[in-house]
């Protein structure tokens, strides 16, 4: 098992770069699970931890920039995401608990790239955009793109996500976790959802990728029932039997989550 | 002098704890020590074909044939193999072991070894099994004159599944070997039961075998009999590497192969009166036992013991089987059994209110046992039976009648349950015990030799304050030596509610025998002049004490703690999940003789009662543990903890020391069908346990 | 690698990935800090880096290089350590003993008169099994004199 710890970005750049096969850790809240059980094949792998060049949360003509190295707990104080994404601040306090969150990153939740990561749902309901670089350049995806399958994103072996990039958001943000417990819990199901000019909502753990539901969406917005919305919603998620919970809990739940979502925020 | 006995005094083993200078298991190392692993099966039944290894050098490997003894871990049955030799009766059960002087290189070393298995068709339905082990029958009265005399029959099934103990420490141990000799320290319950097993599979002479409890880290049963098998596998490596073997278990494998709470099936037929008396009780009980006997026989046992709940009824028929499934072999797990019979007669109790349009509370103060009245096995009850003065303290405390009738109708609930709890060995096992305590005289006090455990709940401090005051000496003039087999009698195990009752009273004894002894001096005054000498107390059962195992009647337990809990729960429309607003426990105990540490087992207890009844799960797959990490398989956190309202009574037993009963089970008995009750009263009827939100989403509503 | 543990500047020579838990334990002598789970889920492992609780089973020993690592055998050194080791003993936050090192140095970033919901929050990555939290909270309570209508004593419901 090796460790290379390159000191700035770009020197952590030209190492995957020449070494695609590197494998990026930051927080280590998941890789290290791995590693202990003996179930992580991976055995090589580049240090972000320390790099400051992914630290940092700003704003910039209304885009939130959260560098993908932010923990939970710095995005739970940080007053920039309070006032303008909240249901992120919401969405990190129930991310397992004060050691998870102060150690946990959002850039490492996004590569993780779980079904149940607990950010997604918000990404994906805020319209977030993805920052990737590579010794080459940057380029910027939107959420929406970013993942291609289970566990499978565009990001190449030779880029890092930098940053998240998280536009002006019109409207009232909503988020719901369902977890096996309070706190300390992966979900069975979470709500992420904008309702504002347009109206965004996204599923976690209703997939193999987080969902965004827009055909759902697409009925609300137009003024349709919530029973309607959600018949359209039975179609845009596959919930599955996992040890945690059944697929028809998560269908039923996210029906409810739907319309406590409308109701709430009428 | 301030009595120690019914005070706070400071704990014994506090200090060590917070500053992270007491010593656990893993915190120990000894020179030339290896690390060792197991083999394990991936089947649930099966024969092996063959065994292929292939590891290099620096690795130790011991199998069956390294065992000098018979091949089995005694404790009840001799039908648990040490290591298996061609049979395979459940998944995870033990085959080889390997050691390493690192253990890094033990991880992946279940690769190098590959164990050809012949797979048969595994049974994992109790009621389908063809091996009994064992099947117990209690009878009073007329039952068919019970039903004939009744207005209306009411009947129920209940059941429970797997509970896993989850101590925060897993089990480990390290076996030193030595010439002809063998020392294992462990964390463990019960240092003889150890002993007793390694002496067996060693053939060694008992006092060539020394057993040493390090500081332990939760047992609650789990670590009652399993720690016997872990020891007997180190010993058996340590002897064959002839180095000291440490063997820790990892979270994982702690939970997939040591042993759980017996599911069990019980089913009611229950004749009353139209006011409400109940005529006849008819029970049937199954338990799973898992692949071997272990303590099946004695957990069926305290189980239909207590099926009948704390009621009186003259017509009872209880049967109970333990049945064999190809799954790991459950265990003790604090009740003890009485937690699912428990369970199933109060989940009856408020059908049966319902059914009958009667307050469930009513329906409890018409049948609940008093003084004088008999239980299930003819036992009569003394006045320290207290069942009324718990229900009606809960009741009252919790403001029941109240919140019943403001919640009508509303997402939130309020159930109740009445139970109890017999402290110590099952009917004549006190006596084949044949527990001692020794006292021995120090220069400035005395020094308490016990093979009883510390495991969280108090004993040292608890032994302490009652040698202490029968004594007549300061609280801090008594010390406590280590649970080592080399220096200590046997006590009994660390179980069976019996550590204060009836070890404590052994230590009473040989206190006030010490006292008689010093006369007019003080320990510094004679210990200076005479120098030391040890009390021995043996123990003896009450007068009048009369249990017949054949017909399993008479006097089951010399005595009951009771106790009632009210849960206050609400259900969230959209998720389905159960939130405990409230728990009120009222448990009458004797005496509480360090109040704080009793309100601990009390709270402590009740907490594990509420994760029994709403998210503890074990699920199983193909006869494995498919949750098995602290993930998956989950307690509740501190967000989680449900508030909770303490109340304790104390109605002294005679024979307990300074009036004592037990207390350390009879907290997880109530909570798990005072929560279904609750569910009940918001419109669930549920009859199954744990009560997640998938199976309230899915519950008939009434 | 060079980190101060407990005040005490340490020279750990250990892989950079070596489990932070195990560099605590083996190379520096310091069993206090416990293993419950291997997988950040129990808390037992509880340590400070720069103030901050972690899991250092989930940690690995690079990232606490260059920093100041508290393990309950330090706990003294910090504002509410010594109070809270007190409270556990007299309250009856520590039964078996195994979380509790944990649970007190996850309490340690909390401030004097921090309410039982800030008690909850710092706490909720440590399970216990004995305790059912009751008297965990009114140890934490008491050694951070948290006043009564904010504790866990201001009734319920």
């Amino acid at each position: 098992m090796s460790l290379v710890r390159p000191r700035s970005l770009n020197a952590a750049l030209s190492l995957i770069a020449s070494d695609p096969t590197l494998m990026p850790i930051a927080g280590c809240t998941d890789v290290y699970v791995g590693l202990h059980f003996g179930t992580m094949a991976q055995k090589r792998f580049i240090d972000l931890w320390r790099l400051k060049e992914l630290h940092g949360i700003s704003v910039e003509k209304d885009v939130v920039r959260i560098g993908a190295l932010s923990t939970y707990t710095e995005i739970i104080e940080s007053t920039i995401v309070q006032k303008r994404v909240p249901m992120l601040v919401a969405a990190s306090r129930e991310v397992g608990g004060a050691q998870i969150q102060n150690r946990g990153t959002l850039g490492g939740n996004v590569a993780n790239a779980s079904p149940a990561g607990d950010t997604l749902p918000v990404l994906a309901a805020a319209n977030a955009r993805i920052v990737l670089r590579s010794k080459n350049g940057t380029r910027t995806v939107a959420f929406d793109s970013y993942y291609t399958g289970y566990r499978k994103s565009v990001r190449q072996p030779d880029e890092l996500i930098t940053a998240i990039e998280i536009p002006r958001l019109d409207g009232t943000q909503w988020w719901r976790k369902v977890g096996t417990r309070r706190a300390q819990a992966i979900s069975k199901i979470m709500i992420g959802a904008v309702r504002g000019r347009d109206v965004r909502i996204a599923f976690g753990s209703v997939a193999p990728t987080v969902v965004l539901a827009r055909k759902t969406a697409a009925v609300l917005s137009a003024g349709g029932s919530v029973a309607d919305a959600q018949a359209a919603l039975r179609t845009e998620i596959a919930p599955i039997d996992d040890v945690r919970s059944t697929s028809e809990y998560r269908a039923r739940v996210a029906a409810n989550l739907l319309a406590q979502f409308w109701k709430e925020t009428a | 002098m301030a009595r120690a006995v019914g005070s706070n005094v400071r704990r014994k083993d506090g200090d060590a704890k917070v500053t992270g200078a007491a010593k656990y298991i893993d915190d120990l190392t000894f020179p030339g020590m290896i690390y060792g692993a197991t083999i394990r099966s991936t089947i649930p039944r099966g024969t092996i074909a063959a065994r292929h290894i292939s590891l290099p050098d620096g690795f130790v490997v011991a199998d069956h044939q390294d065992i000098p003894g018979p091949n089995y871990v005694a404790l009840i049955d001799p039908d648990q193999p040490c290591l298996a030799v061609d049979q395979i009766r459940h998944v995870a059960e033990p085959i080889l072991l390997i050691g390493h002087a690192d253990k890094h290189a033990l991880i992946d070393v279940h690769k190098r070894v590959r164990i050809e298995e012949r797979a048969a068709t595994p049974n994992y339905d109790p009621e389908k099994s063809a091996i009994c082990f064992k099947k117990i029958a209690i009878d009073k009265g007329q039952i068919d004159l019970g039903f004939r005399i009744s207005d209306l029959v009411i009947d129920g099934e209940y059941r429970t599944g797997h509970q896993e103990q989850l101590y925060i420490e897993t089990n480990g141990v390290i076996a030193v070997p030595g010439d002809g000799q063998m020392t294992v320290y462990g964390s463990l319950q019960c240092p003889y039961y150890v002993h007793k097993a390694l002496v067996v599979l060693l053939k060694l002479p008992p006092d060539r075998v020394r057993v040493v409890q390090t500081e332990t880290g939760g047992g609650f049963g789990g670590k009652e009999e399993y720690p016997s098998i872990l020891a007997c596998h180190a010993a058996i490596l340590a002897r064959k590497a002839n180095r000291p073997v440490k063997m820790i278990y990892d979270r994982v494998e702690d939970l997939l192969a040591t042993t759980k709470r017996h599911p069990s099936i019980v089913r009611h037929r229950t004749g009353l009166t139209r006011d409400g008396r109940i005529t006849a009780m008819d029970i049937d009980v199954i338990m799973d036992g898992g692949a071997y006997a272990t303590l099946s026989a004695v957990v069926l046992s305290r189980g239909v013991i207590h099926a009948a709940g704390p009621y009186r009824c003259d017509h009872v028929r209880i049967r109970g089987r333990a049945m064999m499934t190809h799954t790991p072999p459950n265990g003790a797990f604090r009740g003890f059994g009485a937690p699912q019979t428990q369970f199933a007669i109060e989940a009856h109790m408020d059908r049966i209110a319902d059914q009958l349009g009667i307050d469930p509370v009513r329906l409890r103060e018409i049948n609940a046992l008093r003084p004088g009245d008999t239980t299930a096995t003819g036992q009569k009850l003394g006045k320290d039976a207290s069942a009324l003065p718990v229900l009606r303290d809960a009741v009252k405390r919790s403001k029941f009648a109240q919140k019943r009738k403001k919640w009508k109708g509303t997402n939130r609930g309020i159930g109740l349950s009445l139970f109890f709890h017999g402290s110590g060995f099952t009917g004549g096992g006190e006596v084949k015990l044949a527990s001692k305590a020794s006292l021995e005289l120090t220069a400035h006090g005395a020094k308490i030799l016990v093979a009883s455990t510390e495991i969280g709940q108090g004993t040292r401090t608890m032994h302490a304050q009652i040698v202490a005051d029968a004594l007549g000496v300061p609280f801090d003039s008594i010390d406590v030596n280590e649970a080592d087999t080399a220096f200590v009698p046997d006590s009994g195990p660390t179980v069976a509610s019996r550590t204060c009752m009836i070890v404590g009273k052994l230590l009473e004894r040989c206190a006030l025998d010490m006292k008689k002894r010093l006369g007019k001096m003080t320990p510094a005054q004679y210990f200076k002049k005479h120098g030391s000498f040890t009390v021995t107390s043996q123990y003896e059962p009450p007068p009048g004490l009369l249990w017949d195992d054949n017909t399993y009647a008479g006097d089951a337990y010399g005595s009951y703690a009771w106790g009632c809990n009210v849960v206050e729960l609400e259900v969230d429309p959209v998720t389905f999940e159960v939130t405990p607003l409230n728990v009120t426990a009222v448990a009458e105990i004797g005496k509480a003789i360090h109040p704080m540490m009793a309100i601990g087992q009390i709270e402590g207890g009740t907490a594990q009662g509420i994760g029994y009844a709403l998210i503890e799960e074990v699920v199983m797959k193909d006869g494995r543990m498919a949750n098995a990490t602290l993930t998956n398989y989950i307690i509740p956190t501190p967000q989680d903890a449900a508030p909770m309202d303490i109340g304790i009574m104390e109605s002294p037993y005679q024979h307990g020391p300074f009036g004592a009963k037990g207390v350390g089970e009879m907290p997880i008995d109530g909570p798990a069908p005072a929560v279904i009750n609750a569910l009940r009263n918001c419109g669930f009827d549920i009859r199954s346990i744990p009560a997640t939100p998938e199976r309230v989403m899915k519950a008939p509503r009434i | 690698m060079k980190l101060t543990v407990n005040g005490k500047l340490r020279n750990v020579k250990a892989h950079p990935m070596k489990r932070l838990l195990d560099v605590l334990r083996e190379d520096c002598g310091l069993t206090g800090t416990k293993e419950g789970c291997g997988e950040g889920e129990c808390g037992a492992c509880t340590v400070l880096i720069d103030g901050v609780a972690v899991d250092s089973c989930i940690v690995p020993v690079a990232h606490a290089e260059g920093c100041r690592v508290i393990t309950i055998e330090g706990a003294t050194a910090t504002k509410t350590g010594k109070a809270l080791q007190n409270a556990f003993v007299v309250h009856g936050g520590a039964q078996c003993g195994i979380c509790t090192p944990g649970m007190i140095l996850a309490a340690t970033p909390l401030e004097i008169g921090a309410s039982l919901d800030e008690i909850k929050v710092a706490l909720a990555g440590n399970l216990c099994r004995c305790t059912g939290y009751p008297a965990i909270f009114r140890s934490v309570e008491s050694a951070l004199k948290t006043p009564r209508r904010k504790s866990s004593r201001a009734g319920h419901l």
